[in-house]
């Protein structure tokens, strides 16, 4: 060993050995701190779009009622008396609502004021009361309290996004109708629900009427056919190129390259793809699901392919000479021990990919499933919309109510999303095995 | 290691028929060649392997020992450019005929793999995998029985007699390459083919596996591959000494360790190389 005392090199050597020490830790607090710097940015933009969607969404799942005294006039539901189900459902429910709103609100006797008062109850009321009266015919004769469902405006002004102190001209509820609701607030026949509405119904014209049930039940019903179509090809093709292919055949090469391909190309490729074979060329229902579920499942076809192969190159060989020694035949080998090994790799990529296909617009646009759709679908060949371009069209609307619409479909996409994603987990979890 | 039937023994020779009543050929390989793409990986083999007694293969690392192995049950057939001629045989019948089933051959010669591998089900389900799907066992209590015996062949089962439906991977790995003795011997083969089945064990599993070795001679007939000269010369009765890719020599066990014939067995026995 040197002396250090008395060999200038190596003190030297020992100085700048020490200074490189304290510059390496240096860097490497250095590099911790710009991880953390990122980690801490990406996720205050993700609080930041989470609690914009929230605060601008929440309140679309309440909406607003007021009770009126109704009387059910026999002379407007019934004039022949008979009580029948056909002349009691084709009736003008709206003469009930405008009596109503002409007893209860103080100075709506003129057109002009009638129809002020009308416009503060929603245009779908009129059905509501309708199907009370076909639940129960007894009431036609009567007077009763009902909560109907206010207009978009007046919801809108309950929740506090139409300011009183601007001119009467520059908002959208006039000063006669600002009157007749604080009248109703205090003598307590406001109240606040929650907007079952919203979650089952179905689109419409009306904000306050507007539902993305319909949207939930398209995506469902294109998410099916998705998973029917691309989970047994997808998996399918990849376990024949993992297993069976001849390696290093050009042909399979170029598959291979070609589906690594495919999943690169940009969604709305597949949406012109789909509107040329599919509606042109085998004239398959517009809008529907089972077109939107096929183009979709092009789609997520490579991602599902490329996911099985990686869980099945996962699986150690090992297994695969274990069951061969004593005597299973390749298909065997497969079924019984690469492909359960494999299946939460599977599944995981195939709810990937499937969330994917959910949170999809593009083709879908192409498709014509961007149609104003009011019914909720009953089968994969109605027309249907899903909840990606529900969102879509309700952010093109220009109504302030549809703001708050839009906000909270984003919020259910997003916890349909962050559902299948939990699944994904939790499918990983329950199935993975040890070797 | 007591082997009386060393002194009479006639050393290797093509010839059935001169063959004392006592040793059969089992397998026979004749002027066996294989190719990997443009390697040529053995050169004109030519061996016996006798019914109920053990032959080690050893050599240097790629000496053609293990791919021998796995031509004797066709495990080479899944390697991609993978040749193979010349003729092979189990009790005469030429296991590269069009007319083998492959699936049913390696059913009769069974293999044990260098690193322990059962599969990630219960100890039960690795043993009975075999005979499940060979449909070796008509009810429940014929496989269970089939299953027992196994285990208990392999001294496996006081061991774990109180936990047949844990993964068997949860075994140490002696254990688990007993297991998977237990499952190669639960189809009943004829062979039992051992790709150096004791390097990823200690020295203990090592003595318990070696003297499930000798057990299992007097029902199989075992082909084992082994880096470890002294397990050879402790569990084999014939030896086969492989260099580059030719069978150099092959003879009684004792023979080859104590005056091989050739230079080569010489070196890598005494340690020269290898």
């Amino acid at each position: 060993m040197t002396d250090l005392a008395n060999d200038p090199t190596a003190a030297r050597e020992a100085a700048s050995a020490a200074a490189r020490v304290r510059r390496r830790y240096a860097a490497e607090r250095r590099f911790r701190l710009y991880g953390i710097l990122a980690i801490g940015a990406a996720l205050s933009f993700l609080v930041l779009l989470l609690a914009s969607i929230v605060l601008r969404g929440y309140g679309a799942f309440t909406a607003t009622e007021v009770e009126l005294d109704v009387f059910f006039d026999p002379a407007v539901l019934d004039p022949s008396g008979a009580l029948d189900r056909a002349t009691l459902g084709g009736a003008d429910y709206r003469r009930l609502i405008i009596a109503a709103v002409g007893d209860r609100f103080e100075g709506a006797e003129d057109r002009r004021a009638k129809r002020e008062a009308l416009a503060m109850i929603s245009t779908g009321a009129r059905f509501d009361l309708r199907d009370m009266v076909l639940e129960n015919p007894g009431i036609v004769g009567t007077t009763r309290k009902v909560w109907l469902q206010t207009s978009a405006d007046i919801d809108m002004l309950r929740k506090g996004f139409i300011t009183r102190e601007v001119s009467e001209g520059e908002r959208r509820v006039s000063d006669r109708q600002l009157g007749w609701f604080d009248s109703l607030a205090a003598d307590g026949q406001v109240r606040t629900v929650f907007n079952t509405r919203f979650l089952t119904g179905g689109d419409s014209r009306e904000p306050e009427r507007a539902g993305i049930g319909g949207a939930i039940v398209g995506s469902l019903f294109t998410m099916l056919v998705t998973l029917l179509l691309a989970f047994p090809f997808g998996v399918m093709t990849a376990v024949y190129l993992e297993e069976f292919a001849p390696k290093n055949n050009k042909w399979v090469d170029l598959i291979e390259v070609n589906i690594n391909n495919l999943a690169a190309v940009p969604s709305i490729v597949f949406g012109l793809l789909g509107l040329a074979v599919f509606l042109n060329f085998f004239e398959l229902p517009r809008s529907a699901p089972v077109v939107g579920g096929m183009t979709l499942a092009l789609m997520t076809l490579p991602t599902i392919i490329i996911a099985t192969r990686s869980a099945l190159k996962a699986v150690p060989p090992s297994i695969r000479e274990a069951a061969l020694g004593v005597g299973a035949s390749s298909i065997q080998v497969v079924t019984h021990h690469v492909l359960p090994l494999a299946l939460p790799g599977i599944l995981t990529g195939t709810i990937i990919g499937m969330a994917q296909a959910l949170g999809e617009t593009a083709p879908l646009l192409m498709i014509g499933m961007v149609a104003f759709i009011v019914d909720i679908p009953g089968g994969p060949t109605d027309p249907a919309t899903v909840l990606p371009v529900q969102i879509f069209l309700w952010a093109d609307s220009p109504e302030r109510a549809f703001v708050e619409k839009t906000a909270a479909a984003i919020m259910v996409l997003l916890f349909f999303l962050i559902l299948m994603n939990a699944i994904a987990i939790l499918l990983r979890r329950r199935f993975e095995r040890r070797w | 290691m007591a082997n009386t039937q060393l002194q009479d023994a006639d050393p290797r020779d093509g010839a059935v028929s001169s063959r004392p009543a006592a040793r059969r050929t089992k397998m026979a390989a004749r002027d066996v060649n294989v190719f990997y793409g443009d390697t040529h990986a053995l050169k004109g083999v030519d061996l016996d392997v006798y019914e109920h007694e053990v032959t080690a293969f050893i050599g240097p690392s790629g000496c053609g020992k293990s791919t021998l192995l796995r031509c004797l049950n066709r495990m080479n057939d899944m390697i991609e450019g993978c040749r193979v001629s010349g003729e092979m045989t189990l009790d005469g019948r030429d296991i590269y005929s069009r007319d083998i089933d492959v699936v049913q051959l390696r059913a009769e010669i069974g293999m044990v793999f260098q690193k322990p591998n059962p599969f990630p089900k219960s100890i039960y389900d690795n043993v009975a995998y075999g005979p499940r799907i060979h449909g070796l066992a008509r009810t429940k209590s014929d496989l269970d029985e089939i299953v027992l015996t196994s285990l208990e062949k392999t001294g496996l089962l006081d061991e774990v007699h109180d936990r047949l439906d844990q993964p068997g991977t949860g075994l140490s790995g002696g254990q688990q390459q007993r297991l998977c003795i237990a499952r190669a011997i639960a189809v009943s083969p004829k062979v039992i083919l051992m790709d150096e089945p004791c390097s990823a064990l200690d020295p203990i599993a090592t003595a318990r596996i070696e003297e499930l070795i000798d057990e299992l001679r007097e029902n199989y007939t075992i082909v084992i591959v082994t880096h470890n000269m002294q397990q050879a010369a402790r569990v084999s009765q014939r030896t086969a000494f492989f260099h580059l890719g030719s069978l150099i020599e092959m003879d009684e066990t004792e023979q080859v360790f104590t005056s091989p014939k050739n230079e080569h067995t010489q070196g890598y026995i005494t340690g020269r190389y290898g």
